[in-house]
């Protein structure tokens, strides 16, 4: 008994639509972050449920490019972070405007 | 359980309780990638995800010390609402994509082979011998991710 592709692509598609409600709804930088984590972990979601159903050891390899491409992300995004909470004492998105003019 | 740990990782008020969420997320989809005989790459989503991307985002969220997030309380403002209606409306059009489509159907079940692609040795032949030039230029943007993320948070910009 397996488990149908569709219900993976499903599953997929409702973790990233979360990821999504996150990052337009919350204001706290780092919680936005993790939301786009959460997307980046659907389509591997999905990258890895077309690789195993079609047989094709391509999307592992792509997953773990994509895990690479993340952990860089997350560096520089939590640094950026870091950043401007010395500027700014807050990590409120909408407070940071200094790419105003 | 993805579902719930996802949905209550953007419900939560405190960024430590979403962290938490967040990371029992990742443990539900390495088991569906266990389930999609996707070995090393499970392993891979506990050692990558859970264990080094979690714990930077729970070391800044100490570090800058954000209790709770009393000072910026969710308004329910305009934006939160026309954020949840913009999801909403991004899942409705995914799922219809998905039983609307035309042409070739799904594959009804795993593929027979699919038992011997998730092997450390499989995903390693694959990575330094078909896909060795992007396997470069990755190390080459986690060098300047490095180089990036020292320089950023360095004390004096």
């Amino acid at each position: 008994m397996t488990v149908p592709l569709s219900w993976y692509l499903v599953l997929s598609a409702i973790l990233f639509v979360t990821g999504v409600a996150g990052v337009l709804t919350r204001r706290n930088a780092i919680v936005v972050f993790m939301c786009i984590e959460l997307m980046l972990n659907a389509v591997n979601l999905t990258l890895v449920a077309f690789s195993s159903f079609l047989g094709d050891g391509t999307g592992q390899v792509f997953v773990i490019f994509v895990m690479a491409v993340a952990a860089a992300e997350a560096a520089v995004g939590l640094a950026i972070v870091i950043a401007l909470f010395r500027n700014k004492q807050t990590v409120d998105l909408d407070s940071i405007n200094i790419l105003k003019w | 359980m993805a579902v719930t740990t996802a949905v209550l990782m953007i419900l939560q008020r405190n960024p430590v309780m979403s962290a938490i969420s967040l990371i029992g997320n990742f443990f539900a989809l390495a088991a569906l990638y266990l389930l999609l005989r996707a070995q090393f790459l499970a392993v891979l989503q506990i050692i990558v995800y859970t264990g080094a991307i979690m714990v930077l985002v729970v070391f800044v969220i100490m570090l800058l010390n954000l209790g709770d997030e009393r000072g910026l309380a969710e308004r329910p403002s305009l934006r939160s609402s026309v954020g949840t209606a913009l999801a909403a409306g991004l899942l409705l059009e995914l799922v219809a994509i998905l039983f609307l489509r035309t042409g070739p159907g799904l594959p009804p079940a795993m593929h027979p082979s699919s038992g011997s692609q998730g092997t450390v040795e499989a995903v390693g032949t694959a990575m330094f011998g078909k896909f060795l030039f992007p396997f470069e230029i990755t190390s080459l943007l986690l060098l300047v991710a490095i180089v990036g993320a020292v320089i950023l948070a360095k004390k004096r910009l």
